[in-house]
């Protein structure tokens, strides 16, 4: 890399010729505060102002934000320098930050987002006071029609973050800049709810606001009620929550598996019974192995795709709908396991499928869609899962409840017809794990033989779109796996120009999968200084190292050898795709969903 | 609101016309406001749909551009300068006089269609001040006396 002589704050220093002014800076030492500066600044407007520095050139010392201006343009050896904490640089960070206080509704204390506020952390480093520009405020919006996200403009500090999280991950654009000047807000166009536009409710930018514009809607009080009202109430955990839980009590990214934790937290808040949607994923395996050994048979439709994720499902009911037919009619682990849990479980416990309340903790805000679906309501038309909470919820009620999570024991989940789980299904939290499982039990049932090196690393890892041939016993089986609609959606056009050479695909609306769904632990570099500058391209592997690590010590690794999936099926199923199975299992989705729905 | 088939065909068509063109948007969005006054939600809809460029950021820019609307305007649009020369040569009495002899806002279009009352900026004939143009023909050196007369001039038109 070629390297320049840039003069900053008196020194000067060799930084890579490529850098910006910020970059030069944070490479030597400097923390200059950023907002709007967001991965590496790929998708930096420069529009917070909060990185201003004094640029001294021939024309004197003139204030630039440093995120977006290039070192090479500044060589110390014409005399040009950069100072952070000139009386102006200092002033006007200062003043940037009061600017957008002043249009900002300051609820602080009572604002979900107290104590991971990019805002309040910017405000604190550069000494903002409060008041200095009073006046009249943009006008405002809050919506909490649509299911899984909240926004509140009067939280907004347009920084954009949001808009290019939309693009960049899912390719849709759902959020833009509209209006001019005072009155700009980020909305849907024309600053309709979420619950109007094709939203598929990932809640990816939810992870990127700095501020509490944009946040998940919270159920914590639906469950607080149905323990008030006597329910039994039953939480069942996602296989990504774990791998990311720790996050909110101090860890390091990747450093603790919260399993053990976790479930002693959830024991000591109270519930019924606590158990790992692991149990769901296995069956979901079961039953959607068997469907597609059924399609492959009788030269049904392929390829299948998974059905599991719920941001996935709304993209494909919106645009996609042509291809319902490839889809895979499982319900998704979690709300097969609410299916199985009032039915077989209450029965065998000879309860009132009635006074049963599931609670789900999921990593994701589209399941709190997800679990409204009428479709998904299989037991005397109660909900298959009555609330969505999501890793960041749990969180809260653990605090809320005073519980030492870090003093906390490891406990394991209860055994108790649905405890037992294996590394198949807790692999569904990362991309390529719902392929993966599936692979191990398509293995056994066309070979009889157990696949022997169990992994299959040719699924694994964070491509957007990776594809792999198996061999099963001579038999070969084109596979692909998807994370992200932006760059899923290649595959989806290939079947529908009937060109694609794959018999199943894994699709899974986050980059990265679960684990770096819309509803885990924030990952704010700023907030984090205990972590490495490369946290954000590294936080992903992290968590999934965890999930492969669980998967690895587990004695089972496969889904059909689950004892207590394969009871269930001998004692209540009979088998996979059975007719009871069909009925409590699996689901239907909606074509042409209307992108635009009038009120 | 639904809008008939044929705009729709009519602007998918324009689409389609400039797809090659650097930048594309813009082009779609003055032909459409020119041809038909107005740019309605369900037309970017439509035009999102054909350009591959989602609503909201077509939404951003109609609303960004004082040059676009998104309600119909009337059959003859009155823009009466606001910019600096015209404005020290009072031109706000005229707007102000436009405004209490059609009964309506600036922004907004009298119920009959017939006119839209605007504030612009700069048209750049500040050696005319006072300036206003109807649909493109400038005005100048107008005072509030003036204003009844050119209402009067296009009324004539639609006797």
């Amino acid at each position: 890399m070629e390297k320049i002589n840039v003069k900053i704050e008196g020194r000067v220093y060799s930084v890579d010729k490529n850098m910006t002014v910020l970059e030069a800076a944070r490479s030597v030492g400097f923390n200059i505060p950023t907002l709007c500066y967001w991965n590496h600044g790929k998708n930096s407007l420069a529009s917070c102002r909060v990185c201003l520095v004094e640029i001294r050139t021939a024309r004197g010392g003139r204030l630039f934000a440093s995120c977006v201006y290039p070192v090479a343009d500044i060589p110390a050896e014409k005399g040009f320098e950069v100072l952070i904490s000139s009386p102006m640089a200092t002033a006007a960070r200062k003043a940037s930050v009061e600017l957008l206080l002043s249009n900002h509704s300051k609820d602080c204390q009572t604002c979900v987002k107290n104590g991971q506020c990019e805002l309040l952390e910017v405000a604190k480093v550069t000494g903002a006071e409060d008041n200095r520009f009073l006046g009249e405020k943009t006008p405002t919006t809050y919506d909490d029609v649509a299911p899984g996200i909240i926004r509140d403009t009067s939280k907004c500090i347009l920084c954009g973050r949001c808009i290019e999280r939309c693009k960049e991950a899912q390719g849709i654009g759902i959020l833009g800049f509209e209006r001019r000047g005072f009155k700009t807000i980020v909305a849907p166009a024309a600053n309709r709810s979420f619950a109007k536009v094709p939203c598929l409710q990932c809640g990816q930018c939810i992870n990127v606001c700095p501020t509490g514009a944009l946040s998940e809607k919270r159920e914590i009080t639906k469950v607080d009620a149905a323990m008030a009202a006597g329910k039994k109430v039953i939480v069942q955990v996602a296989p990504a929550v774990r791998a990311a839980l720790a996050e909110e009590f101090g860890y390091k990214i990747g450093e603790l598996n919260a399993t053990g934790k976790m479930v002693a937290a959830l024991h000591r808040l109270g519930f019924y019974r606590v158990f790992d949607v692991n149990f769901g994923a296995d069956l979901t395996i079961m039953e959607e192995a068997t469907e597609l050994l059924h399609r492959i048979k009788n030269k049904g439709v392929l390829p299948q795709i998974t059905s599991c994720s719920p941001g996935w499902i709304n993209y494909m009911e919106y645009f996609y709908s042509d291809l319902i037919p490839n889809v895979s009619t499982c319900k998704s682990p979690h709300e097969m396991q609410g299916a199985i849990t009032k039915s077989y479980f209450a029965k065998k416990h000879d309860l009132d499928p009635k006074d049963l309340f599931v609670v789900s903790v999921m990593p994701c805000t589209a399941k709190k869609y997800e679990a409204k679906r009428p479709q998904n309501a299989a037991v005397e038309h109660l909900p298959d899962v009555d609330a969505v909470i999501t890793t960041r919820e749990l969180a809260a009620m653990i605090k809320r409840a005073g519980i030492l999570f870090r003093e906390l024991p490891e406990e394991e989940f209860d055994d108790d017809l649905l405890g037992e789980y294996t590394g198949a299904g807790v692999i569904f939290g990362v991309t390529g794990g719902v392929m993966e499982a599936a692979l191990r039990t398509a293995y056994h049932a066309l070979t009889g033989k157990e696949y022997g090196p169990i992994e299959f690393h040719e699924v694994r890892g964070f491509k957007s779109v990776r594809d792999a041939e198996i061999d099963i016993d001579g038999t070969k089986v084109k596979v692909a796996v998807a994370s992200g609609m932006a760059e899923a959606h290649v595959l989806l056009d290939e079947i529908r120009a009937g060109k694609s050479p794959y018999a199943f695909i894994e699709i899974m609306c986050c980059p990265g999968g679960c684990i770096n769904g819309g509803g885990q632990p924030f990952v704010k570099p700023s907030l984090k200084p205990e972590e490495g500058a490369d946290i954000l391209e590294t936080y992903r592997q992290k968590r999934a190292d965890i999930l492969y690590g669980i998967d690895e010590r587990k004695t089972i690794r496969q889904s059909h050898n689950n004892p207590d999936i394969k009871r269930l099926y001998e004692d209540f199923l009979g088998e996979p795709c059975s007719e009871l199975s069909e009925e409590l299992l699996h689901t239907s989705y909606v074509s042409d969903r209307p992108c635009f729905p009038e009120d | 609101m639904a809008i008939r088939p044929e705009v729709v065909a009519d602007v998918k068509s324009i689409c389609a016309s400039v797809k090659n063109e650097p930048s594309p948007l813009m082009i779609v969005l003055s032909t459409v406001q020119k041809k038909y006054g107005y740019i309605p939600l369900e037309l970017q809809e439509v035009i999102s749909a054909e350009m591959g460029i989602p609503v909201a950021e077509i939404y951003g820019v109609v609303t960004f551009y004082s040059f676009f609307s998104l309600e119909p305007k009337g059959k003859y649009v009155v823009g009466i300068c606001l910019g600096t020369a015209c404005y020290v040569k009072n031109s706000q009495a005229v707007i102000d006089k436009f405004q209490t002899l059609l009964g309506v806002k600036e922004g907004e279009t009298t119920p009959d269609g017939l006119f839209t009352v605007e504030a612009v900026r700069c048209m750049g004939a500040c050696a005319l001040a006072p300036a206003m143009s109807v649909n493109g023909k400038v005005y100048s050196k107008v005072t509030p006396n003036d204003v009844d007369k050119i209402i009067a001039e296009y009324k004539s038109l639609e006797a």
